[in-house]
């Protein structure tokens, strides 16, 4: 059959997370608009601390810049961002950095700092709160490269890495802290099905074996299914849908069913 | 007539809100100078950068400059015109290199690991900038009075003692105080420019080259200007016949 909706693997999942968990994320209303173009019309959402989450939805459709709201990289028109309680919106540069040190991102495309080594990307966070000891620094790293599976990589410059083996090494950068919440923008984006599946494990295993909360933002079905507990549909600027991934597929909604099925003709219109 | 007003006012506006931003950015610096932790590796980086890029031009600058002026029987520190020489280079380079950080979103990257792209990318250039470009000055004069020098001496058939005995005479100490305060304040000026066209880049590669290639014109104009309002207020401070 062409049109097989990918299944989701509960085997697989995570540990479950309490229905009555307090919430990590917690976004009210929020509105962004760009140049003449609504972003999000509204956004309502809410993230429990140690769930992962999934918004999925189509290109272009404002994923991303409502992830980075999430870490106050965007500034929006209207509503609010409560992280572990605390309102986000009006705070500065200065006061998101207690903010960002329980939030980390991994971007679409690594975002490494190209004028540094491996080791010193990953080993930024750690140098920047204080630590200087090169013990310390290395055996930190190569603790986070054997998470990643990239033992023996510390020398390279992010232009010799792949495209999978980037993303792995941003996240090795955004969570060598420790953060409570890990955001993923697109994480299995451009990769291939193996690599990408690679990536999927990493972002289960990183929830297993940390209790991070994580927010994926994806349009990959496959991944959406395997990572999250709850997945949501942002469309037109809006949440559409938010639910498990088998609420998901049972929906009847054409619209819903047009974008699982990845069908461009409108049948659901 | 409103359309004419409204042509000229956007312009103007957009200007004084470039000029805003300037200065908001330099506050900025000059409050994260003494109030955060200084990245004293990244600072020692930016001075060892500057001034081995602006080698080519300190010298090249200097040595035709000072043999053109003993050519010509006159000297004065103050007119090399290295600081806009140097503005370009340094400005092309700072402008370039944190506006592919900021398409790469690498820029993002750092804020979002907690650290304040001012404290991190603008702190260590400005202060770099500072002391760079006096010492920079300070090279292209030994360069220009050497060969000033050696034209004199070869090509002018100058008595070398007779040479550097006026050079002295007619080097006043208001010439050299001129010279490294300037290009102190050229250094400042080229520095926000340029880190100012940076961290606003946007659209790409595309825009990583319209922003180093404003940084580069609008350093120029700025040191050229700035040039102009520094001499008058010298003129004040140091009025002719001072020595």
């Amino acid at each position: 059959m062409i049109e097989a909706l990918p299944s989701p693997k509960p085997s697989t999942k995570p540990h479950p997370v309490p229905g009555n968990s307090p919430p990590m994320i917690k976004v009210h209303s929020l509105t962004k608009k760009i140049g003449q173009q609504e972003i999000l019309c509204g956004v309502d959402l809410e993230v429990r601390m140690g769930e992962t989450l999934a918004i999925i939805g189509r290109s272009g459709g404002g994923k991303s810049v409502l992830l980075k709201h999430l870490v106050g990289l965007m500034e929006p028109d209207g509503g609010e961002i409560w992280i572990q309680g605390q309102n986000i919106i009006g705070m500065n540069e200065r006061q998101l950095g207690a903010i960002r040190q329980k939030v980390g991102i991994l971007f679409q495309g690594g975002a490494l700092f190209d004028s540094m080594t491996v080791e010193n990307n990953i080993a930024f966070p750690l140098r920047e709160a204080g630590e200087r000891d090169p013990k310390v620094l290395h055996s930190k790293v190569s603790e986070m490269l054997e998470v990643m599976e990239m033992e023996g990589e510390e020398d390279k410059m992010p232009e010799s890495l792949s495209g999978g083996m980037k993303k792995r090494v941003g996240l090795a950068r955004a969570i060598i802290r420790r953060p409570s919440c890990v955001l993923y923008d697109e994480p299995t984006a451009g990769l291939d099905p193996v690599v990408a599946d690679s990536i999927n494990r990493l972002i289960r295993r990183l929830q297993q074996r940390f209790g991070m909360t994580s927010v994926v933002v994806t349009h990959d079905m496959k991944s959406a299914f395997d990572v999250a507990d709850r997945i949501a549909y942002l469309h037109e600027g809006r949440i559409y849908f938010h639910g498990t991934a088998s609420e998901l597929q049972q929906s009847a909604d054409p619209l819903i069913q047009d974008f699982l099925l990845g069908r461009s003709d409108g049948r659901g219109d | 007539m409103v359309r004419f007003f409204n042509a000229l006012g956007a312009p103007l506006l957009s200007f004084f809100q470039y000029l805003g931003d300037l200065v908001l950015l330099a506050a900025d610096t000059f409050r994260s100078i003494f109030t955060h932790r200084l990245r004293w590796k990244l600072f020692l980086n930016q001075v060892v950068e500057i001034g081995l890029l602006s080698q080519l031009v300190v010298i090249i600058t200097g040595a035709f400059t000072g043999a053109v002026f003993a050519a010509q029987t006159f000297f004065q520190f103050n007119k090399l015109g290295m600081g806009s020489a140097v503005g370009a280079v340094v400005s092309a380079a700072m402008s370039a290199e944190i506006g592919t950080m900021k398409v790469t979103e690498q820029i993002d990257a750092l804020r979002a690991l907690a650290v304040y792209p001012v404290d991190y990318l603008v702190v260590p250039r400005a202060l770099a900038m500072m002391v760079s470009m006096p010492l920079l000055v300070a090279e292209c004069i030994a360069v220009g009075i050497a060969s000033g020098y050696l034209v004199a001496i070869f090509m002018l058939d100058i008595n070398g003692t007779y040479y550097m005995a006026n050079m002295v005479r007619w080097t006043r100490s208001r010439d050299i105080i001129m010279g490294l305060s300037k290009a102190f304040c050229f250094g400042i000026l080229i520095v926000f420019i340029s880190c100012h066209k940076g961290l606003t880049t946007r659209e790409g590669a595309v825009g990583v080259g319209r922003a180093t290639t404003e940084a580069v014109v609008n350093a120029s104009l700025a040191v050229l200007i700035c040039n102009f309002f520094l001499t008058m207020m010298f003129n004040i401070i140091y009025p002719a016949g001072y020595q």
